[in-house]
């Protein structure tokens, strides 16, 4: 029977062995140093915020993997060893395997400031990290003060992990503006506020110069590197964003670049050794895509078609429309195809911006300039239909169809005030145009592209 | 504001002290006209009971019902084993001893309490409510900006069965055991409310007008908790403003008028079977007996439990009644708020409450169909069993047992919707209807499951929601009552409760939406 080893127990690795399993007979072990069992690392913050306990991120009762002839092995893999098929692990076993999917996710990006690895200073990824938080910071009496650098979205979720505790928060971001690499302007800029609505110290173009150290080797302070302010505090959290966690793989004869390079198929240089997830590198982006995408959605999917290449489907990934969603404290956010920030956007593309004039609700649209053809959506404070704004981008249905049609793809709970009347009123009046807004239709929103 | 909360903390726990120390607090002095009034009232043939009575009880001062029960319940049991033994079975009394002792007990209380129901009231209700307002009304500060208002739930004992969770648990499960049980210990609080009683039906309180009295208020306060908690979501506050209104005018005023009017005391809303005695021979007389109020009652019933029902969730799902009308419902919504997270979700508890609650269901049915076939052929037997005996079993049992003591003693421990969940039979009934023919289903949005948990979490129903949103799944369960808090505590906006064609409810998944549409199709459509 053959053997597929899958080293990390995140999304993309479970995903592949539980659709191995669907697809075939062979034998599935997931090897994993960081947590017995599959949870769900997105989750984490709520852990930490008292919403749930960690057993309640785990998706699967523990029963189901013995059930499902997936072994678990707990093991840290030290190097692979292509040739004769064998993992070294750093407790001195090895383990043999047929086909081998590296799925061992991201580790926090540390840029080589003074006192990076002092006691207290930490990201937030792993579990271990929650762990190590609930040490430093258990209440706001032991971390006096926190400090987060960086400002993206394990940032604000660090951020609103330590407000739930009452510790008070200096948040610094390195951009001019919250998010503004990936949000439009007036987006970005409603965070801002929102994030100072919630007392939390945001510094926009503010970097981190160096971390200071107590006699006990614990952080002390920072320093900031504009103004060479020190600010005392008792935790660091690094968020500057992710890299691929391949540390293991360097001396062996896979080809990294910052991630596995991968073909499209998710095969390695190696043959029967596939890289998916974080710490898979496409060797050319895949249309808007970044080659290497940190994301949950992607590791799914990239684990989903992998299943299929294994057991004899062969087939590219290849996902389809780009979707994403996020929450900035209270502010949900969803976003369908591309809305690009002041960073890359292209030159076509151009926007429609809508906000609630009180509440923090707004949406941005995105459209080609010449031929009106619908890009992408962001919205914020309102919840969107995935399947509707799929549909749409296929159909590459014009952004005023979209606009009229609006209803069909509102998301929010039943007895929810609705905007797309005001919308569709400022957008007439931006555009010129004479559109009014369609009553939701069901044969619409069941209809197939 | 925190010292406005503590204070209304202290408020509240001296309220509550002063209502748990009632039951053996009070004086009573039972006279003998009083006595004689019980004896009519009564038709107790017994003399030696009265003789018993008479010589041990009238005119003598009791300090606490403890005092005066043992007496009244040893003076029955003397009694009985006397006529038995004499074979005088006209003589026997069938009355049960908490109920004899709670009519003496009501008649004979003379003290304090009695002299003073308005101002017990105020130091038991009263600062019971207030103190609970002073500790709930703060959070609208006290919460910061709206939105979903789960931080520190698993830090907390009294949410996360620490030992305010024990004790809280403790105290309902007593209270329980008190109303169903022991009802003699509930005299003085009937006397607070005897006012308000009398008011509305122009009776004395008894205490099962304690009970929907205190139903009401508990209900009304943690309502007020709901409000602030959910500010950002009106299906919370519309539902919760439905279940308040449905309580109070449909469960508790209007059936207290009805009595006041001379008609049977009837709530229009709670349905066969949830409403296990509406079939039962002396419920049938009685409305027979009422004439038109009293047929339209029945022709409602019947009607409400075969149509109305069912085609309610076949348009809305089973949270028109659950969530939005069910009295049951209403106060897991409210008081029972905070314990949602403890129901179980494992597939093993999933096991237990189909086995469960069907099995409740079976036996409604049974013990109905043997009541009808009892009441038409005028036998009190079916196939050599008895059917009074299966009516006191299901009562006790289930009516009492499964639905209070443990329903909503066990809050706490194993969340609010226990009673909802494993036991109740209108709940399993209107579960066919929504799992095999509703257009109601909870949608989960496309790829946008992040598998985090909250909304399994936070199911008061015990289901994994997760499980089918993270595979793109619609939840179409029959146990969902649709109070739509997953949809609530999703932080990607990923779960809608909806009503829609029942065509493409029901849409298992493998490939979700986002990934290569062909892979999508081979694989989703095989």
């Amino acid at each position: 029977m053959e053997h597929i080893v899958i080293i990390g127990n995140g999304i993309s690795g479970v995903t592949v062995a539980r659709h191995i399993r669907k697809l075939s007979d062979k034998k599935i072990t997931i090897v994993s140093a960081e947590t017995d069992f599959f949870f769900s690392r997105t989750a984490l913050m709520y852990v930490y915020m008292g919403h749930m306990k960690f057993e309640h991120t785990q998706p699967y009762e523990n029963w189901f993997w013995k059930k499902n002839r997936i072994e678990l092995k707990k093991g840290y893999v030290k190097t692979v060893e292509t040739a004769s098929k064998t993992l070294h692990f750093t407790e001195g076993d090895t383990l043999q395997y047929d086909k081998l999917v590296i799925a061992t996710g991201s580790k926090p990006n540390k840029f080589g400031w003074p006192g990076q690895d002092l006691e207290g200073v930490m990201g937030m990824y792993h579990k271990q990290d929650l762990d190590n938080l609930e040490m430093q910071a258990p209440n706001k009496d032991i971390c006096k003060r926190a400090v987060i650098v960086g400002g993206g979205l394990i940032g604000i979720e660090l951020a609103e992990m330590l407000n739930s505790r009452k510790i008070p928060v200096t948040f610094l971001v390195r951009e001019s503006s919250f998010w503004n690499g990936v949000l439009p302007e007036g987006e970005s800029q409603m965070l801002n506020k929102h994030i100072k609505n919630h007392h939390i110290d945001l510094r926009l173009s503010t970097n981190l110069k160096e971390i200071k150290s107590d006699e006990n080797g614990k952080v002390k302070s920072i320093i900031i590197e504009e103004t060479g302010e020190e600010l005392e505090c008792n935790v660091v959290g690094l968020t500057a964003g992710v890299s691929p966690n391949i540390d293991f793989i360097k001396d062996s004869e896979i080809e990294i670049g910052r991630g596995i390079k991968v073909n499209r198929f998710l095969e390695t240089n190696i043959p029967d050794v596939y890289a998916i997830g974080d710490c898979a590198e496409q060797h050319e982006a895949i249309g808007n895509r970044r080659p290497i995408e940190a994301v949950w959605y992607t590791g799914r999917m990239m684990g989903e078609t992998l299943a299929q290449t294994i057991c004899g489907n062969r087939i590219e990934y290849k996902p389809g429309h780009w979707f994403n969603s996020a929450k900035f404290l209270d502010i949900e956010y969803q976003t369908y195809g591309w809305v690009f920030g002041v960073r890359g956007r292209p030159e076509y593309e151009k926007h429609f911006h809508w906000k609630h004039n009180k509440e923090d609700i707004c949406i941005t649209v995105s459209f080609h300039k010449d031929t009106n053809e619908f890009l992408g959506i962001n919205t914020f404070g309102i919840r969107m239909r995935h399947e509707i704004f799929d549909k749409w981008l296929t159909e590459k249905r014009d952004v005023d169809y979209v606009m009229s049609y609006l209803k069909d793809a509102n998301f929010d709970p039943e007895f929810y005030k609705a905007y797309e009347n005001e919308i569709i009123t400022q957008y007439n009046s931006e555009f010129n145009t004479n559109l009014t807004a369609h009553k939701k239709s069901w044969k619409r929103i069941f209809s197939k592209a | 504001m925190k010292a406005i909360k503590n204070i209304g903390l202290v408020i509240f726990l001296l309220g509550l002290a002063i209502f748990t120390t009632l039951p053996l607090l009070g004086t009573f002095n039972l006279n003998e006209a009083d006595f004689n009034t019980i004896v009519k009232g009564q038709n107790i043939k017994s003399d030696v009971f009265i003789n018993a009575i008479k010589s041990d009880i009238v005119g003598q001062d009791f300090n606490g019902m403890q005092t005066l029960s043992p007496k009244i319940s040893k003076a029955i049991e003397n009694a009985n084993e006397t006529h038995t033994k004499k074979k005088e079975w006209d003589k026997k009394i069938y009355t049960k001893s908490s109920d004899m002792a709670a009519m003496i007990g009501k008649k004979s209380a003379n003290g304090f309490i009695a002299n003073n129901k308005g101002l017990m009231w105020l130091l038991t209700f009263g600062l019971g409510i207030l103190g609970a307002l002073m500790f709930i009304l703060p959070n609208v500060i006290l919460l910061g900006k709206k939105g979903i208002k789960n931080d520190g739930i698993y830090h907390e004992s009294a949410t996360n069965q620490g030992w305010i969770g024990w004790m809280v648990f403790i105290f309902l499960v007593s209270f329980y055991l008190v109303l169903y049980f022991a009802s003699e210990y509930a005299t003085n609080w009937t006397l607070l409310v005897d006012p308000i009683s009398e008011a509305l039906s122009g009776n004395p309180a008894g205490h099962w007008f304690v009970y929907g009295f205190m139903y009401c208020t508990v209900m009304s306060v943690m309502a007020v908790r709901m409000y602030i908690k959910y500010r950002h979501n009106i299906y919370q506050v519309f539902r919760t403003t439905s279940v308040l209104f449905f309580q109070i005018v449909f469960a508790f005023l209007i059936p207290e008028i009805m009595v006041r009017l001379q008609m049977p005391y009837y709530d229009f809303k709670n349905a066969f079977p949830l409403d296990y005695d509406f079939f039962f021979q002396w419920n049938l007389k009685d409305l027979i007996a009422n004439g038109g109020i009293g047929i339209f009652i029945l022709v409602w019933g019947i009607v409400l439990t075969l149509v109305i029902v069912p085609i309610m969730v076949y348009f809305f799902g089973k949270r028109w009644y659950c969530s939005w009308v069910c009295g049951c419902g209403g106060l897991a919504e409210t008081l029972g708020d905070p314990y949602r997270q403890h129901s179980d979700k494992s597939l093993f508890a999933w096991k237990v409450e189909r086995y469960l609650i069907h099995a409740v269901l079976g036996f409604v049915l049974i013990m109905t169909g043997m009541t009808l076939y009892s009441f038409f052929t005028d036998t009190g037997m079916v196939l050599g069993i008895k059917t009074s005996t299966v009516q006191s079993i299901y009562s006790l049992v289930v009516g009492s047992i499964f639905a209070g003591v443990i329903g909503t003693g066990f809050y706490p421990i194993f969340g609010n919707r226990v009673w909802c969940r494993f036991g109740c039979p209108l709940a399993a009934y209107l579960g066919f209807v929504q799992r095999f023919k509703s257009r109601f289903r909870i949608t989960t949005n496309g790829g946008q499951c992040i598998s985090c948990g909250n909304c399994s979490t936070y199911c008061e129903q015990g289901i994994d929601v997760r499980a089918y949103a993270q595979k793109g799944e619609n939840i179409i369960r029959s146990s969902c009552v649709g109070c739509g808090i997953c949809s609530a505590v999703c932080p990607r906006g990923v779960l809608k409760l909806e009503n829609g064609p029942e065509k493409g409810r029901i849409n298992p998944t493998e490939i979700l939406l986002g990934n290569d549409v062909d892979l999508m199709d081979l694989i989703n459509q095989k």
